[in-house]
């Protein structure tokens, strides 16, 4: 892993190379996706399943009854998966694991619900295969569609002109979501991962003798499956412990593009359903480049800071290949850890407790800016289009005149919406934060004492709040105190941005549209999309720089 | 519509939702997965000799997967934090920040200790030997790693450098399309075939 010209030259190869698997199919998968949800028909297989589940598919829910779905039905899934992780020594195919503990097992049902998947356990020594896939891998794919869902929803809200504040209907834009979108798509990539060497099949963990005659276990699982849709759905929850680092996730540097490419697909494709759903693609276009601007800076950051490796440990070594594969190499573990960190996906093919210290504070400085380079699916399209209305309000201010986006007027009520969405996560963080590092529960379990400590903390806290998942590993967080704190700060985390967002979109399409005036601010050129990267940029700056100070910018000059 | 009438539905769609995506779709990946790419679905199982097999009482481990090897005759896999090293059921990183003293303290034993394996200078030990991977179970070395340890293998057993070498070069892999990844020597596949050319003594660690 030593660095040399060619080194740099791959890295802005694999870059191009990546850049160029998404263009090619991001206008066709963005009108797919925009089809998918404003076509009137139901499949045959869709009929039947709407029957089978007794929901009406086409009854027009308003904003209330919207969000009351989706919260009936997240709330619905983290009881049964609670259940599942709780009796599942009395399960078929559990590999004789034992069933997890209350605090465990909340955070566990709360984490995959809220397509965070934190993980306090390691998948191959305390989950089942039938946990793995009836309750994870479920989740992994209809947490990712309710993320949809709701950002569609939103959509719906500035697409839509003097309605009753309907929104559509949430069942089946779930259902679409999966059935039309993230199966077939699955089965594709599950099917490309295992020609590759990703495993597939429902066998024991077995010791084997190895070559020189020691033991080692050959592990067995549904991982393929499992694997395609935790990328796809940027939700990141590894099968196995060392997740997307493990040869059984990840054996090549094919596949490791590959999943960073499953990862970006559909937070990319979304701005162009959004695009052509309002009506105006350049608007679509715009959210992109914000978007991608972003995350080229971060992937920019990150791979030259763990290409230099600055700081003693990998000054000694030669490199930053503590924590990193052979195989992936330096840039394509700093390719997967901005896509992940810019993504809500938090799978991981290095350790990003390890990374440098700049890098490590990119890929933290990503998850605060609240997963929107190109944030997770769903989840990272209404969260760029809150920052987009944050932009015009502020240009508004300068010329003192009614801020309006997309022909919708931006008033005192849309304002407290959009100001409390900007606001809850960062409260969840800081929050978080100041409480574990002030009780003794709470301090017990980081690893390294000053700065990096505090990173330790504050990452895990980031990480829940924006429901990403990734851990700076070093952290011990299997106690009670982490699994029910960072509990709670994941469900607060999910469901309160939703409720504003479809509250706002509930606003939005009870208004009347206004035409474009003179004094419009044109929200599809270039000066727009510098507006709302600096207005993510100064938000989070603004907010987090105090504890980033104490955390990792004090790591990087000591 | 209340909550308890939302939840009631949620329940009833994700049940539906189990069948299909809990059950069906792995299932269904599972059994296509078998029929068109056996081997790799069963984790790419290799035999003593490297020829491969899906049968798990004639393996020696996943060609995908790194173990342990610390014998003379053996080409040795990076450091690992999986366990007590290259425990397939603990992987793991080590987690250890850029400036832990911990790490740093490894670093320095390891260089130290490899240095003193393979009778190299130091300076000449790469990055990769003295540090662990992100999962424990890193199947590679770097063509430079595997470069300073020839002499010793070759030695070993018996054979000419030179012979070595022609085999590590056969056993290592370069960027996939040029530009994906690092190059990269895979030690399992590399020993395998060390043992088909010249068999190592008999020899158990510990």
């Amino acid at each position: 892993m030593s660095v040399t010209t060619s080194t740099v030259l791959a890295a802005g190869g694999q870059l191009l190379l990546l850049l160029g698997m998404l263009a090619a199919v991001h206008a066709p998968l963005g009108a797919y996706l925009a089809r998918v949800y404003s076509s009137p028909r139901h499949t045959r297989f869709e009929r039947g399943w709407y029957r089978a589940v007794r929901v009406d598919p086409d009854a027009e829910q308003h904003w209330r009854t919207y969000l009351l779905s989706v919260l009936g039905f997240s709330l619905a899934s983290v009881l049964l998966l609670f259940a599942l992780g709780r009796l599942q020594q009395h399960l078929p195919w559990t590999l004789g694991f034992t069933g997890l503990d209350p605090a465990g097992a909340w955070n566990t049902a709360v984490s995959f619900t809220t397509n965070t998947n934190w993980q306090w356990y390691s998948g191959e020594s305390a989950a089942g295969h039938l946990l793995q896939m009836a309750g994870l891998a479920v989740q992994n794919f209809v947490s990712a569609a309710v993320g949809m869902s709701v950002a569609i929803a939103l959509v719906r809200g500035f697409a839509r002109s003097g309605t009753d504040a309907r929104l559509g209907n949430f069942w089946t834009d779930l259902t679409r979501s999966v059935v039309r979108v993230l199966l077939p798509i699955s089965v594709v990539a599950a099917l490309v991962l295992i020609a590759n060497g990703v495993i597939q099949n429902l066998d024991p963990h077995t010791a084997v003798a190895t070559l020189e005659g020691g033991t080692q276990h050959v592990l067995g699982g549904p991982v393929a499956s499992q694997e395609a849709i935790k990328e796809l759905g940027t939700n990141g929850g590894g099968f196995f412990n060392a997740n997307s680092a493990h040869p059984f996730e990840n054996p090549n540097p094919w596949t490791n593009l590959l999943e960073i490419f499953l990862i970006l697909l559909i937070p990319t494709a979304l701005p162009r359903a959004f695009g052509i759903m309002v009506g105006d693609r350049r608007q679509g276009w715009a959210i992109l480049g914000a978007m991608v601007g972003l995350l080229l800076v971060a992937v920019a950051l990150t791979t030259w800071a763990e290409l230099a490796g600055p700081g003693t440990a990998p000054q000694l070594a030669g490199a930053a290949a503590e924590g990193k594969e052979t195989r992936f190499g330096l840039a394509g573990s700093a390719l997967f850890g901005a896509a992940t960190t810019g993504t809500s996906t938090g799978a991981v093919n290095a350790m990003h407790d390890s990374f440098t210290a700049p890098g490590g504070g990119v890929v933290l400085f990503d998850m605060l800016l609240g997963e929107i380079a190109p944030g997770g699916v769903g989840a990272g399209l209404y969260g760029m289009l809150v920052l987009a209305i944050v932009a015009v309000f502020v240009a508004g201010l300068m010329v003192g005149r009614t801020p309006e986006y997309l022909g919708k007027k931006i008033g005192i009520q849309e304002m407290t919406l959009v100001a409390l969405y900007v606001l809850t996560t960062p409260a969840i963080v800081l929050i978080g934060t100041a409480v574990a590092v002030s009780v003794e529960p709470g301090l017990a379990g980081v690893q390294e004492d000053g700065p990096h400590g505090l990173s330790e903390v504050l990452y895990a806290f980031a990480s829940a709040g924006n429901n990403n998942g990734s851990a700076f590993g070093g952290l011990t967080s299997g106690t009670p105190f982490y699994n029910t704190m960072l509990g709670l700060a994941m469900l607060a985390g999910r469901f309160v941005p939703i409720a504003l967002v479809l509250a706002l979109a509930g606003r939005l399409a009870s208004q009347r549209t206004v035409p474009a005036s003179a004094g419009t601010l044109p929200t599809h050129q270039p000066l727009f999309v510098g507006l709302v990267g600096t207005v993510a940029l100064v938000v989070v700056g603004l907010t987090f720089v105090p504890v980033l100070s104490l955390g990792p910018v004090a790591e990087s000059l000591s | 519509m209340t909550i308890v009438r939302s939840t009631l539905s949620g329940l009833r769609v994700l049940l539906a939702f189990t069948l299909l995506l809990g059950l069906a779709y792995p299932l269904a990946v599972t059994g296509a997965g078998q029929a068109l790419f056996g081997w790799r679905a069963d984790g790419s199982l290799v035999r003593a000799d490297g020829t491969p097999t899906r049968d798990r009482a004639e393996a020696v481990g996943s060609a995908l997967v790194g173990q342990q090897f610390t014998g003379d005759a053996w080409f040795h896999p990076r450091p690992s934090a999986a366990g007590d090293g290259y425990d397939t059921l603990a992987s793991a990183g080590s987690n250890l920040g850029p400036e832990s003293p911990d790490l740093v303290a490894a670093i320095t034993e390891r260089r130290a200790q490899v240095a003193a394996t393979e009778g190299v200078d130091p300076a000449e030990v790469p990055a990769d030997a003295v540090t662990a991977s992100g999962s424990g179970l890193d199947p590679d070395v770097s063509p430079a790693y595997a470069a300073i340890q020839v002499d010793r293998v070759a030695a070993a057993r018996g054979l000419e450098p030179e012979r070595v070498r022609e085999l590590v070069t056969e056993h290592t892999r370069g960027r996939t399309l040029g530009v994906l990844g690092d190059p990269r020597v895979d030690v399992l596949g590399l020993n395998t075939a060390l043992q088909a050319v010249a068999p190592a003594l008999p020899e158990r660690p510990e």
